[in-house]
């Protein structure tokens, strides 16, 4: 075992293959809902049905505390009529957008399901709308629809779209740290690398889009987050080399995640023990209090965001949980194989499939905490059992050391209320 | 196309969903890809439903459209009759499968089941999610139901006991499941029968016993009307107009309901339970006079609180909208009637301009209207859906009835300044604590206290500070400080904020 306890198990369960039958789980569009608070100067518009509008502002909750940096082009039977009026409506649309919102530097032309079925090319329409609107606004295409992209694969498209207009980067030894990160979480790791002398260190998305960073042979890449194949492909493609490395949640993951980096970056280990230790040691200390509610108690994930393997790893690692069904929309096994190997050999890793069939298990497994979706929640909550709904995990800061209490906290909140309640 | 930040509709495959989840024995199999799937938490997360909606999805993919979705979708209606067993299905489409042109009505009918199959065919790129509940309660009404239509020239019958159906109430409606309890005990004191609610509740051989009744009762005009409309013709049996909603409907409604049933003798006191009039009247209520109001709702709950809100509490109407354009013509005439130019839009934004430029005092409307009013610093009670999950109280909270108009009292009044409270405020208006932006005392927001003597923060810190959440700033600052002294630390630092944030985690 090393210092922080992440050495171990060599055998990776092997993951099941998907079984046919209902799918429950968001469409990519969702991602808009944490990307738009991410990226400050860019706006995502959908192009899409009225079902897609809906589903981002049920996804939401609704929280219109300003006016949201996110709206759908609502498609009607004249743009499904002809190809060419669409693109004219589109560009229409645009255009007013603009106008009123002129503070928008970069804009996403969001694909959908009518839109991809109807061959709508937005990639052309965002060509042709980004030199209408240069310099002030650049236009980029991505499909966040059902059909192509589950939940959080919104977000790896998005990051993915952004790519090919990443300057060129010359520097050796350039770190980009890649996934949509609340700015208090980059605030740490980018004070972690800096300690560790790390650098440069930029990250993608970045929080205005004149902040992109550059790419080149010279950059190594390190995933934040556990959905991004494809962002990591094209960066790759770019010449940029990605570090293996668990995913940073929980201190073990924090520190796996961070020792990874300071090993590609050669640098010494009694430099990493002495700027990662305390940090490590307290989030551990922070953890000991749920660790002590959470131990022994037997946790099944719905298939949902992705997150559900690096979530597995630090619940069952480091809050002795032990998981008993560890499903996921889908295993990226060269990814998740720093992660795979850190779970318990006996472990259950289930591609996403018919979700009757995994309710059946659930009833059967009869867990004492179930990680779900919102349409799950509260009729598995009726049947009697505990429920986190996975939305959350997205919508709140669960990376790094100073977050792994809060990310143990969402897993224990369930189960305290259930004890506490007498009614 | 049309930009759209908000929807006040979802998409009409929606409308199904509520009409499907309102009834027993019935499922849905709803030809969709995965993402469509998010209907479901409207119900269990909103509505707070502890079953998932009956519904089923074919949740195709990309890679599935060039092979055979039309058999896709067969076998997700026999392994959903298999597993569910329901007494009878409902097929359709979303707008994506609607593209698909697979006619899920007509494969289903190919399968053989042993139940009756509807299919609706809900146009999703012209339609929204009203006229789908409409449409679809009125294809369930008709394909249980038309085997029993007499013969053309059949003179109805008065049953022995006055009867009537009750249609309209849906899953997800606003207050429906009260409306619904009020109005039955409103009925039965009539000593009118209620034969059949539906479609909330109703099983579908409920619905073939519709024509028994004498009348129908409709609530809601936007999701019954279509299906009053048939069985009316059908079945000869006429319907209601009224809308109770308030004190002078539901007189109105009572009066209506009696002619139908042929009751004479109503109760002297069937009023008994009425607070609304004398509470308007008391003299706390002088300072509700000429309160300005604007209203954007569905059609039905707008011309109702309209009515309300000017005749029965003496409000004065400076807006009257709906983004209910199927009802855009009686929202119109109402809107005349109270000389308001009616704004009829489904575009939020300018509901917001609306709302702005009038700067009213109270603002009756929907979750977005109370989103526009805590913006503006307005007072405002949700009255129609789209609602939010406060909107479905753990309490019995009817609109409709007596009871309902009560409940309107109670909800519009309370957002405002209480009558003396109003009258203190004017009459202190020079002291500094009171002056015009103060807030209705019992409407008053905490303030954390400052920790005294609070230790200097460093720069670092402070910027460290400004990145938490701001609903959680308050705290993390005073944990800090409260620790950094506990500690006799003089300057809070990044270290000191995390140090605090790991300490009173535990
Ligand atoms: S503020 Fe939140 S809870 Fe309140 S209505 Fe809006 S979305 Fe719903
Ligand atoms: S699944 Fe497709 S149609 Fe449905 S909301 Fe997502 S993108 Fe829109």
């Amino acid at each position: 075992m090393s210092p922080d306890g992440v050495a171990g198990c060599i055998e990776a369960p092997s993951p099941v293959a998907p079984a046919r039958g209902q799918r429950e789980v968001f469409c990519g569009l969702t991602g808009i809902v944490w990307l738009h608070r991410k990226m400050q100067d860019a706006f995502f518009l959908v192009v899409g049905s009225r079902t897609c509008a809906h589903l981002i502002q049920s996804a939401a909750g609704v929280m219109i505390f300003a006016e949201p940096r996110f709206a759908t082009a609502i498609m009607d039977e004249r743009d499904l009529a002809g190809l060419a009026d669409a693109h004219d409506e589109l560009d229409r649309v645009v255009a007013a957008l603009l106008a009123r919102r002129p503070q928008i530097r970069l804009l996403f032309l969001v694909g959908s399901c009518p839109s991809e079925v109807i061959k709508l090319d937005l990639s052309r329409a965002a060509q042709r709308l980004s030199r209408t609107h240069a310099p002030d606004v650049r236009v980029l295409a991505y499909s966040g629809s059902g059909i192509e992209t589950t939940f959080t694969q919104g977000e790896d498209a998005c990051l993915a779209a952004m790519v090919p207009g990443l300057a060129r980067e010359d520097a050796q030894d350039a770190l980009l740290v890649v996934g949509a990160l609340p700015d208090i979480v980059e605030a740490q790791f980018a004070r972690l690398f800096e300690a560790l002398d790390i650098g440069p260190v930029r990250f993608l998305p970045p929080r205005a889009s004149r902040e992109l960073p550059g790419v080149g042979p010279g950059t190594r890449m390190l995933l934040a987050q556990p959905f991004l194949a494809e962002t990591a492909r094209l960066l790759q493609a770019r010449g940029a080399m990605r570090i293996a490395a668990p995913f940073p949640f929980g201190a073990q993951g924090t520190s796996a995640w961070l020792r990874a980096a300071a090993a590609s970056f050669g640098v010494a280990d009694a430099r990493v023990d002495a700027v990662i230790g305390p940090a490590h040691a307290r989030a551990v200390a922070a953890l000991a209090r749920h660790r002590e509610a959470l131990s022994g108690k037997r946790i099944f994930f719905f298939p949902d965001s992705q997150l559900e393997i690096p979530l597995a790893r630090f619940v069952a690692r480091e809050l002795g949980m032990i998981p008993v069904e560890i499903g996921t929309p889908y295993v990226h096994r060269a990814h998740m194989e720093p992660e795979l190997a850190l779970l318990p050999p006996d472990a259950r890793v289930v591609e996403a499939g018919d979700v009757e069939a995994q309710l059946d298990r659930v009833r059967a497994a009869r867990p004492d905490l179930t990680v779900c979706g919102l349409g799950l929640a509260n009729p598995l909550e009726a049947e009697g059992l505990a429920t986190k709904w996975s939305i959350e995990l997205l919508f709140s800061p669960v990376h790094g050391y100073e977050q792994a209490a809060d990310l143990a906290g969402l897993f224990a909140r369930a189960l305290a209320r259930r004890a506490m309640l007498r009614v | 196309m049309q930009l759209s930040m908000w929807t006040y509709e979802g998409p009409p495959h929606i409308g199904a969903m509520r009409v499907a989840t309102a009834m027993r024995g019935l499922h849905y199999v709803l030809h969709a890809p995965q993402g469509d799937t998010y209907a479901d938490l409207l119900f269990t997360m909103i509505e707070r439903a502890p079953t998932r909606p009956p519904v089923s999805y074919t949740s195709f993919q990309a890679r599935d459209l060039g092979g055979d979705t039309a058999e896709l979708f067969k076998d997700a209606v026999r392994v959903a009759y298999a597993r569910f067993r329901p007494e009878a299905m409902l097929v359709g489409a979303s707008c994506t499968a609607e593209l698909l042109q697979d006619d899920p009505g007509g494969l289903a009918r190919t399968l053989g089941l042993p139940v009756p199959v509807v299919g609706v065919e809900l146009p999703a790129y012209q339609k929204k999610e009203n006229w789908g509940a409409a449409e679809t309660f009125y294809r369930l009404v008709r394909g249980f139901a038309a085997a029993r239509v007499p013969p053309p020239g059949t003179v109805r019958a008065r049953n022995a006991v006055p009867s009537c159906n009750i249609l309209g109430p849906t899953a997800l409606g606003f207050r429906h499941r009260d409306d619904l309890a009020e109005i039955r005990r409103l009925l039965a004191r009539l000593g009118i029968e209620v034969r059949v609610v539906a479609p909330l509740g109703a099983r579908p051989g409920d619905l073939a016993r519709l024509g028994e009744a004498d009348f129908n009762v409709v609530l809601y005009p936007e999701i019954a009307e279509t299906a009053a409309g048939w069985l009316q013709r059908a079945f000869g049996q006429p319907c209601t107009k009224t809308v109770p909603i308030g004190v002078g409907a539901t007189r109105d409604f009572i009066a209506e309901v009696a002619g139908l049933a042929g009751i004479t003798d109503i109760a002297s006191d069937i009023d008994e339970q009425c607070r609304l009039s004398w509470y308007a009247r008391s003299v706390d209520s002088t300072y509700l006079t000429g309160k300005r109001v604007f209203i954007f709702a569905d059609a039905t709950h707008a011309i109702a609180a309209a009515r309300v809100a000017a005749d029965e509490l003496g409000f004065r109407i400076v807006g009257l909208g709906t983004y209910s354009r199927e009802q855009a013509r009686a929202v119109r005439e109402a809107a005349a009637r109270h000389g308001v130019e009616a704004l009829i839009t489904d575009d939020y934004l300018e509901v917001e301009a609306a709302i702005t430029a009038v700067q009213p005092e109270l603002v009756l409307g929907t979750q977005m209207e109370r989103h526009i009013a805590k913006r503006l610093g307005l007072a405002c009670a949700v009255i129609s859906a789209p609602a939010h999950v406060q909107d479905f109280p753990a309490r019995t909270a009817p609109q409709m009835g007596f009871e309902g108009a009560n409940v309107l009292f109670d909800a519009w009044v309370h957002p405002l300044m209480m009558g003396l409270e109003e009258h203190l405020l004017a009459m202190f208006r020079d002291d500094f604590e009171f002056g015009a932006a103060a807030a209705p005392s019992h409407l008053g927001a905490a303030v954390a206290a400052p920790v005294p003597a609070a230790p200097a923060w460093h720069e670092a810190a402070t910027r460290e500070l400004s990145k938490i959440p701001f609903f959680v700033r308050t705290k993390a600052r005073r944990n800090a400080e409260l620790y950094a002294i506990e500690r006799g630390v003089g300057e809070v630092t990044v270290e000191t904020l995390y140090e605090a944030k790991a300490h009173y985690a535990r």
